[in-house]
């Protein structure tokens, strides 16, 4: 039977930030957190490999300890066990320390088949720890995947998205894929399969847990630095253009056309 | 050991580090500031706290000699043997950071029969290319590109190397950087040098909501992806001179076979026009989009349109702008019927003038447009195409 393992990142359930103007800080309110929307599809996915080839599916999270909650609504939408890695050696982690960090935790799964992706993150929207996590386990890997065509013995036959059209390729398993939303319309879980899940166990992982090295963990193992968060700047003086609609058109008209005889 | 600590002694509680911190992980409790486990590390409350009551200690890792990393580097992507532009806009910009630096730019280029366009990569800004022209590079392949890149990046080691933050680009660096075990920022809209000679890489962190400068101190090189239509080329310079150096290597494998090629085909992309009429919900209809694509016809220009349309099924996902869309650089800007989410705007780079058309006079798109008008764009339209048109 196939292996699957899906990554999945708890993020903020939205990225509005409200700044205050006067100190120009950020006031963040306490938003609910959810599973990244583009991980949702990288689930159904490896679902419907499951209904149509049978598989058993992982659910590995990287993350605080209430991402537990996380990964038991992943287990209502499919996943058969969720395992969540979480110790203060792991934050403040950027994309190479998680990519390594998840690396751990999925050897100890053992062996597998093949590792679903989103395409990103939507806190951060890197789409770095795909590649990076197929890099450090040194296994193929496709990103952007929009159809996976058919699963073979050793290979899957795939269609990706690029930003010239699509690709038709064909990946070595065992492989990782980043997966986009046009893949497939995830379903909502069955009131069955959300209590069935409440009841799931999560495996905790700590870092005890793996055989890693400490410096590659976390804020130590991170290389890049955030040095400063400021709020974006966007001053323009706006020219309101009034009248009846007549007179609007015409304006608009006569400066739309003044503007585009200084680009040709 | 990396970590942060409240000094107890020292804060006030004046909530200040709370308005810093991005993640909200800051509770006051007792009138001292708490930090709770959705703290990531980033250290912005530290530099917040005006009574220095945040201990905030980043391991200093033990790096290697940095010192002889010199040099930066563009990966020049090409398709079919026509360079993509952003390789050009990288080329350029490295021109500014290289005088800064005192070094020189050096530009990577793989593929098969391509070797002509190295003298195309000297005139947009390159000192130096490095030519690997070999058939098994005929295909673009993150492991064999990547393994190649990963090995001349081990022998020549620049301190800088760039990427385009194309699909192809965004696939390939993190193989890169991960093999390196160094840094890699995303998707930059900014870069620059500080005093003390590191890159600074600014991006939109949280949507767009917030930018962050990101630095990469103690590994080498410093990497990052950068958006297409971030920055200018220069015009290109014929007659500039610049060293090519073949490089042979035995052919590598992949694991990833490339079958066929679907090319997108669907009339001017938006990343060459000049003009860009740009659709939002506020057209109300799918059929009302078609007023849209007249004005961008008798404009000459292009159609573009926000998120919810291409949701919708009513606009395809190439003519998608914003964050998770295409970042768009055109002179002229007209935007009808779109709210001005941060989202949308996040994709709009260095436009020259920005025509927002909106029934709402507080939308946010009227902060960012140099011309507003407050009008149904469904009535505007068609009165605005007929005007033009009598006037050509
Ligand atoms: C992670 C994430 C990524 C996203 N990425 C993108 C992205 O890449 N690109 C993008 O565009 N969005 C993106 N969004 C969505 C974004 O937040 C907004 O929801 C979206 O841009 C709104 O599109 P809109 O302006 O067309 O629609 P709305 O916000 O619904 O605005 C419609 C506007 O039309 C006006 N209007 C209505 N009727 C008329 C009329 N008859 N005449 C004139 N004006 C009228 C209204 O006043 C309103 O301002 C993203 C969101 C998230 C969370
Ligand atoms: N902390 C994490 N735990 C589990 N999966 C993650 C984590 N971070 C990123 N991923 C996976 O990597 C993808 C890309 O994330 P990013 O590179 O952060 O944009 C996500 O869609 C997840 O599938």
């Amino acid at each position: 039977m196939m292996k699957i393992i899906v990554c999945i990142k708890q993020v903020p359930g939205t990225n509005e930030v409200k700044t205050d103007p006067e100190t120009n800080t950020i006031i963040r309110e306490n938003v609910p957190a959810i599973i990244n929307p583009f991980d949702t599809y990288a689930i159904e996915e490896a679902v419907r490999i499951k209904e149509r080839t049978g598989a058993f599916i992982y659910g590995i999270s990287m993350g605080i300890p209430s991402a537990e909650d996380m990964l038991k609504e992943a287990v209502s939408l499919g996943i058969d066990k969720g395992i969540l890695m979480t110790d203060r050696k792991f934050a403040g982690a950027d994309t190479l320390a998680t990519a390594y960090t998840l690396s751990k935790g999925i050897e100890r799964i053992g062996e597998f088949d093949l590792i679903i992706c989103g395409r990103q993150a939507t806190d951060g929207d890197t789409a770095q720890v795909g590649p990076s996590l197929a890099r450090t386990l040194n296994i193929a890997y496709a990103t952007d995947i929009s159809k996976i065509i058919e699963i073979k013995d050793n290979e899957i036959h795939c269609l990706k998205i690029t930003d010239d059209g699509y690709e038709e390729i064909l990946i070595k398993l065992p492989a990782l894929i980043t997966v986009v939303k046009e893949i497939n319309m995830p379903r909502l879980p069955s009131i069955k399969s959300m209590k069935a899940a409440r009841k799931s166990k999560i495996e905790i992982v700590e870092f005890d847990g793996i055989k890693a090295d400490e410096k590659r963990t976390g804020l130590k193992g991170s290389p890049t630095q955030v040095r400063k968060v400021f709020v974006p700047l966007h001053e323009v003086n706006t020219t309101l253009i009034e009248g009846t609609l007549e007179e609007k058109a015409g304006k608009l008209s006569e400066i739309l056309l003044n503007l585009r005889m200084e680009v040709e | 050991m990396a970590g942060i600590n409240i000094i107890k002694d020292k804060c006030v509680g004046c909530k200040a580090c709370m308005g810093a911190c991005p993640f909200g992980a800051i509770e006051i409790v007792g009138k001292k500031a708490v930090i709770t486990e959705k703290c990531t590390l980033c250290g912005a409350c530290a530099e917040s706290c005006k009574f220095d009551a945040i201990d905030f200690k980043r391991d200093e890792r033990e790096s290697s000699d940095l010192s002889q990393y010199k040099g930066i580097w563009v990966f020049a992507e090409q398709r079919y043997g026509k360079l993509k532009t952003v390789s050009s806009e990288l080329l350029g910009k490295t021109r500014e950071l290289s005088s800064l630096l005192k070094t020189q730019v050096t530009s990577v280029l793989f593929g098969h029969n391509i070797e002509f366009l190295a003298h195309e990569l000297i005139a947009h800004g390159a000192d130096e290319v490095l030519v690997m022209d070999e058939e098994w590079l005929n295909d673009f392949n993150d492991y064999i590109y990547g393994e190649a890149m990963t090995a001349l990046i081990s022998e020549y080691k620049p301190e800088i190397v760039l990427v385009g933050a194309t699909s192809k680009g965004r696939s390939l660096a993190p193989y890169i950087s991960s093999s390196l075990k160094t840094g890699l920022t995303a998707d930059c809209t900014g870069l620059s040098i500080d005093e003390g000679g590191l890159l600074v890489q600014t991006r939109p962190a949280f949507g767009g909501n917030l930018m962050a400068e990101i630095i990469c101190p103690n590994n080498r090189p410093q990497m990052a992806t950068v958006r297409p239509k971030v920055f200018k080329p220069l015009e290109p310079d014929y007659k500039r001179r610049g060293k090519i150096t073949r490089i042979h290597k035995k052919p590598i494998e992949g694991f990833v076979k490339l079958l066929k090629n679907i090319d997108n085909s669907e009339g001017q992309s938006l990343s060459d026009a000049e003009i860009i009429v740009s659709v939002g919900r506020g057209i109300g209809s799918a059929g009302n989009i078609r007023l849209a694509k007249e004005l961008a016809d008798v404009l000459g220009g292009a159609l573009a349109s926000s998120r919810p349309l291409v949701d919708m099924g009513w606009m395809p996902y190439s003519r998608q702008v914003g964050q998770t869309g295409k970042t768009v650089a055109p002179k002229i800007y007209i935007a009808c019927g779109i709210s001005g989410a941060i989202q949308h705007l996040a994709g709009l780079a260095d436009i020259d003038t920005i025509i927002a058309i909106n029934q709402d006079p507080d939308a946010p798109i009227f902060k960012v447009a140099n011309y507003g008008i407050v009008a149904d764009v469904k009535e505007i339209l068609p009165v605005l195409i007929e005007k033009i048109k009598g006037r050509l």
